[in-house]
């Protein structure tokens, strides 16, 4: 090997390396108030994360063109994570280290999440997950909250409703993605204390085409009285086709998973009368005057529409929540210093975001209850409230 | 000793760039890149044994990383196995597994062997995201942290020179083999698989001997990793993990170790700086790609030495 072009080459390496650092540093030193975001706009999970960037990019504007928040404006600085929970990691570090933000809203998925939390609660940064997961929340991280309901509450919402429909026995199919199986496990869980047995528990595959075998297995097991799908993605749009090919003549739950106008239109015909738990977001002009969730979820539903021209989903909505949450906490505490603002965050009270009314707490950093989780029921391809 | 063969001036200048490179770390988050290339660049320099020296492919190379890096931890955090022993434990079952694994399907040859990597490293990967009583599933798992004789390994700084240290070995070991009789065994294979046996060659046995040092250093980055990040998820052991890896070791240069070390860096680095480009990271990501291998046909390192050699004269 040819010794002294080599070194020159890594010389030159070395160099733009510490110019890039260099110039990172610089970049540090102004004075706006950071909010750092990682999420997965791109990749397998992108029609979460990508509603999530949209709207964090949009409200971080509003705020600033209303004047900014304790006079200073914010900025945004969010990275793609694409779903990858070590690239996640990475981009969190370069959010504390080197962007030093004062607070993280992100983490589209459980995995990404997860992988940073060691990060923040070592770095001592407030940071509030997207995700869905009940492991993100309990127990109860110092650092970490969240804003969607967990799985759980999910299959409770969906137990509750069909007590009242007077389903007993149901059959369960799931897919083989994280919050698939995580929301199967809640569901087994959970299932004894609404007195709901699960009669057939089936699951597919991640990149499976046709359900029609699982779904055929819960046909012909005798006494199922509904079937409850825990997915994401498009299994759960196969699931419901499959379904009504083979004339089930049974309610089909799907989770909160699903809950953008997307599934409705993968599903065509066959998502009629599909019930789901959702935020109250997909359904603000429908809800009662009075509502608390009303105004915001209006608001949300006409500035996302107005500038996207896109259906609003109830992830981005997540995003706002954890944004506003944040920005209010800030304002509470009158500065931005991470343990104050942190303390804030706890003591959000009567919040109404579009995801249900926050009441935080030292055990609740979620803060939602299942009153304000809604049940949908698709009707002539929308999604309208059940009464 | 002559300065100017890899196998002393190179490791040299490589040890020298590790020991130096601190000054320009300005925070923990540029030490966190320099130790995912670290990582990235050990199992490059055992990819580069087996696809740039022997001249076999593996689309399957993912699938080591993750059964090091999920080995380490499981027995680590679910039967509280000390972590070094847990490494060495895992080290050594997965070189067990390629020896296995390895007899069969390095008979194949070309696109054959190409596949039958590429369904092992998905098969391992299928296992670890369905067996999520152990593994977590697909979001993952989180994994103690590193302790060696009761001290607890952890911070971007110590890994680091960790990190360092096992590429500098892992790259002294790979030029040793490659200058041992073994390695010109292997470099006889890649010219010619019939020429080598007729010379008394033993050409699965080489074969199998590269991939399972391969697998292990490949393992070795994998545990390394989990303890570093203290949370895996089946990501790492995607089929484009794998893709990912043979194209550090492509885009760095063939048959070239300081070329891996090389190719590792570039495709580890250039994404972290590309970010700030937004949507079109990927349509510039995609261009260097493509004129890199279009300018730089035989990978980075070795073109460049190329032409350095020729303006010389």
């Amino acid at each position: 090997m040819n010794r002294s072009g080599f070194f020159r080459f890594m010389q030159r390496g070395l160099g733009l390396a510490a110019a890039v650092a260099l110039a990172g540093a610089a970049y540090a030193q102004q004075e706006p108030i950071r909010i750092g975001a990682f999420l997965s706009v791109t990749g397998p999970a992108a029609f979460l994360g990508d509603p999530e960037q949209k709207t964090l990019e949009m409200y971080v504007e509003k705020l600033n063109a209303a004047g900014g928040v304790l006079g200073r404006k914010l900025q945004l600085v969010s990275y793609d994570s694409a779903g990858d929970a070590e690239k996640a990691r990475t981009f969190a570090k370069r959010l504390i280290e080197q962007d030093k933000v004062d607070v993280i809203v992100g983490g589209s998925t459980t995995g990404e999440t997860m992988a940073v939390v060691p990060l923040v609660e070592a770095a001592g940064i407030p940071f509030i997950s997207l995700a869905g997961a009940l492991v993100i929340i309990d127990p109860v991280k110092k650092w970490v909250f969240k804003t969607p309901h967990t799985d759980r509450m999910a299959c409770e919402r969906i137990f509750l409703d069909m007590r009242d429909r007077k389903l007993e026995r149901i059959g369960l199919i799931s897919g083989a993605g994280g919050f698939d199986k995580s929301m199967r496990a809640e569901c087994l869980k959970v299932a004894p204390t609404y007195k709901v047995q699960i009669i057939a528990d089936e699951a597919y595959g991640a990149g499976d085409t046709d359900m029609t075998a699982q779904l055929t297995k819960i046909k012909n097991t005798p006494g199922v009285q509904a079937v409850l799908n825990a997915g994401f993605g498009s299994g759960p749009a196969i699931v419901t086709k499959n379904f009504k090919q083979l004339a089930m003549n049974m309610p089909l739950y799907q989770s909160h998973g699903v809950a953008s106008k997307e599934f409705i239109k993968l599903a065509g015909d066959a998502a009629e009368g599909v019930r789901l738990p959702a935020a109250a977001v997909l359904v603000a002009e429908q809800l009662p005057a009075g509502d608390k969730q009303k105004t915001v979820s209006v608001n949300y539903k006409k500035d996302y529409e107005a500038r996207f021209k896109q259906d609003i989903s109830t992830f981005g909505g997540h995003a706002h929540d954890g944004l506003m949450i944040a920005v209010e906490a800030m304002k509470r505490a009158g500065t931005t210093d991470k343990a104050k603002v942190r303390d804030a965050i706890e003591n959000t009270k009567g919040f109404s975001g579009t995801g249900g009314v926050v009441n935080m707490s030292a055990t609740d950093h979620m803060g939602l209850d299942l009153t304000h989780f809604r049940m949908l029921e698709v009707k002539k391809g929308n999604w309208t409230l059940v009464k | 000793m002559n300065w100017r063969t890899p196998r002393t001036g190179g490791l040299a200048l490589l040890a020298a760039v590790i020991l130096l490179l601190p000054l320009a770390l300005v925070n923990n988050y540029w030490y966190e890149v320099a130790i995912l290339i670290g990582i990235n660049a050990i199992v490059c320099v055992g990819l580069n044994l087996l696809i740039g020296y022997a001249g076999q492919i593996s689309l399957g190379h993912a699938g080591f990383f993750g059964l090091g890096a999920y080995g380490s931890a499981i027995l680590s955090a679910r039967y509280g196995w000390p972590p070094a022993a847990a490494l060495a434990a895992t080290t050594a079952g997965v070189a067990l597994i390629a020896l296995l694994v390895g007899r069969p399907i390095l008979k194949l040859k070309g696109h054959y062997l190409a596949m039958a990597t590429l369904g092992m490293g998905i098969i391992i990967s299928i296992v670890i995201v369905t067996e999520d009583r152990l593994t977590g599933g697909p979001d993952g798992m989180s994994v103690p942290a590193f302790t060696l004789f009761g001290m607890s390994l952890a911070g971007e700084r110590v890994w680091y020179w960790i990190i360092g240290g096992t590429l500098v070995g892992a790259v002294w070991f790979a030029l040793n083999l490659i200058e041992s009789p073994a390695g010109r065994a292997l470099r006889a294979l890649h010219g010619s698989e019939v020429g080598a046996q007729v010379s008394g060659i033993d050409a699965t046995r080489a074969k199998v001997g590269v991939f399972v040092i391969s697998a292990m250093f490949a393992s070795v980055a994998g545990s390394m990793t989990a303890h570093y990040s203290g949370f895996i998820t089946p990501g790492k052991v995607s089929f484009f993990h794998s893709i990912e890896l043979v194209t550090m070791v492509v885009f760095g240069g063939m048959a070239s170790t300081f070329g891996a070390v090389i190719g590792a860096a570039a495709l580890t680095l250039l994404p972290q700086l590309l970010t700030v480009l937004k949507e079109y990271e990927m349509v510039v990501f995609g261009a260097v790609m493509v004129s890199t291998m279009i300018f730089f046909p035989r990978g980075l390192l070795p073109s460049l030495m190329l032409a350095l050699a020729r303006k010389r004269k």
